[in-house]
């Protein structure tokens, strides 16, 4: 039986195998932009009065801002993947056209070896954890391969 | 800058930082019991109680004043309880400070105290999608140590700072706190040995990341004039900054997935955490010039050297070379963390900037048996709490 593939989270990312992309808000009068989204309407720049976020994709490829990993099992509600608990790497990536820098895990079998500041990176959408039924999906970052500009 | 009128610490006290696993409210009680004696007042004469809430230890947590009231005896004495995360207990100065200034009362007693886990910082249990702090560990399993290894990665990057260097501020920190009772952690370690403790989240290794400790500080905050008639050797509240982000804060900050955009305004000249201490030496009028010594929230030992920079010590990408030619050792220039800081104490949240003006006031007073800063007159203590709380006390005798 195959398990049903559903977002960890509602409404941050589309899951398009293509093309997945972080789902964030851009206000309609200044233009800056929110992520994750919220379930509020008025613009977080307090220099701007708007009160409408409208729904944007955010770009698929960004630069690494800075990077780790995480080489012990974090506490719940983490859950491990798997049957035990096998380091991963975190990027904080910067998005230059939405001026935001977004975290996120770096895909399976990529280590900080791997990774530099500056590094171009490209979004997917990979398992997070899975239980009897479904299969969770998250964002993560992956390195782009030869190293193209965004 | 009031200068005579500034709020002044009459007293302050500690219970022993450690992993007791006893109630919180013990500690509180045992660091304010000393607190007062240090005051040389009894509890009768507090007329107000400003706590310092924990998040981790139930209801009695979440009301930390009127735990510690109760505690102590009730005597009808007015409350508040402050929240702010790692920077709780400056918050609670400033309530009590605030009003002592207000002419509302003369004699304020702050407490914070808790007793934590075992191992990482968890959340608090439950499905709590809504919670920033709760998804940030479900959707990338993201610890409070990766966040302070990303700011470790950059300043490798960005200035070229090593391991050993890293390193070295353990070293250093660990040599401080040696003597001092109320510290968990009093042991020597070489660079060695601190760069062969395991990796926990690349590049920071154990050995350079702080731990979380059960512990409690207090301290007793009085009126210029009632000050006078009970010291001769005040030690001056010069300054407590509680600053929070300008929009849009461009660094990635604990527990969020991301920052603000700057795609329609420009990041604030001063940077969020260079604005904390910015804030105090503003109120003040005194500069980083002026210190004698500093405690600064050294989370992992390579965050103790963002802070040199950011309360103003030296320029971006210099801290490296001031902590090797010795500056910031006792003896050095400017201390940092003669206490032995974060490193030597291991996180007692709301307790943990109380314990930073503790420990400037025994500075002061000339006091800090086997870690003194010889001569010091001017001390302050920069700390950030996750969820945009900056605070910085500046102490002054």
């Amino acid at each position: 039986m195959t398990k049903t593939r559903v977002p960890a989270v509602e409404g941050w990312f589309t899951s398009d195998p293509d093309r997945p992309a972080l789902l964030g808000q851009r206000c309609a009068a200044c233009g800056t932009y929110v992520f994750p989204p919220r379930d509020r309407s008025w613009c977080p720049n307090p220099g701007c009065a708007g009160r409408q976020l409208d729904e944007v994709e955010l770009s698929r490829r960004g630069t690494v801002w800075s990077y780790t990993d995480a080489r012990y099992q974090p506490p719940l509600p983490y859950v491990v993947p798997g049957a035990e608990h096998r380091p991963f790497a975190l990027a904080a990536v910067e998005l230059a056209a939405e001026g935001l820098v977004v975290m996120g895990q770096v895909v399976p079998g990529v280590s900080v070896d791997d990774l530099a500041v500056g590094a171009p990176v490209e979004l997917v959408v990979d398992t997070l954890y899975e239980d009897d039924e479904h299969t969770y999906l998250v964002w993560k970052w992956a390195p782009v391969a030869g190293g193209g500009g965004a | 800058m009031r200068g005579r009128d500034d709020v002044v610490v009459l007293g302050v006290g500690m219970h022993p930082w450690g992993k007791w696993g006893r109630n919180f409210v013990e500690y509180g009680v045992a660091a304010a019991t000393d607190a007062l004696g240090d005051a040389g007042l009894d509890w009768g004469d507090v007329q107000f109680v400003s706590g310092a809430d924990t998040m981790r230890n139930g209801y009695p947590g979440y009301v930390a004043g009127a735990t510690f009231a109760q505690a102590l005896g009730w005597t009808g004495v007015p409350v508040a309880s402050s929240y702010a995360a790692c920077a709780s207990g400056a918050t609670a100065m400033e309530v009590a400070r605030t009003r002592i200034l207000a002419g509302l009362c003369d004699v304020a007693l702050v407490v914070g105290a808790d007793t934590t886990p075992k191992g990482f910082l968890a959340p608090t249990s439950g499905e709590r999608p809504d919670d920033p702090d709760w998804l940030r560990f479900r959707l990338l399993g993201a610890t409070n140590p990766t966040y302070f290894a990303l700011y470790a990665r950059r300043r490798m990057d960005l200035y070229g700072a090593t391991d050993a260097d890293f390193a070295r501020v353990k070293v250093k920190n660990a040599r401080h706190g040696l003597n001092n009772a109320n510290a968990r952690y009093r042991k020597e370690v070489t660079e060695s040995e601190v760069l062969a403790s395991p990796m926990v989240a690349d590049p920071l290794r154990l050995l350079e990341i702080c731990a979380t400790s059960d512990g409690g500080a207090a301290v007793v905050l009085a009126s210029a004039a009632f000050a006078r008639r009970h010291t001769t050797e005040p030690v001056r509240v010069a300054a407590i900054s509680t600053a929070t982000p300008t929009y849009p804060n461009a660094v990635i900050e604990m527990p969020n997935f991301a920052t603000d955009s700057w795609a329609a305004a420009a990041p604030p000249e001063r940077p969020f955490k260079a604005s904390i201490a910015a804030a105090a030496y503003d109120e003040a009028g005194i500069g980083p010039e002026d210190l004698s010594l500093a405690e600064v929230y050294d989370l992992s030992a390579a965050l103790e050297l963002d802070w040199y920079e950011d309360i103003g010590l030296c320029k971006p990408g210099e801290a490296e070379r001031l902590l090797n030619d010795g500056d910031t050792t006792i003896g050095g220039r400017v201390p940092v963390n003669p206490s032995g800081g974060l490193s030597c104490f291991g996180e007692a949240v709301p307790a943990q900037a109380i314990a930073q003006v503790c420990e400037v006031t025994w500075q002061l007073r000339g006091r800090a048996t086997g870690r003194q800063v010889e001569g010091a007159r001017v001390g302050i203590t920069a700390n950030q709490g996750l969820f945009g709380h900056g605070s910085s006390v500046l102490l002054a005798r």
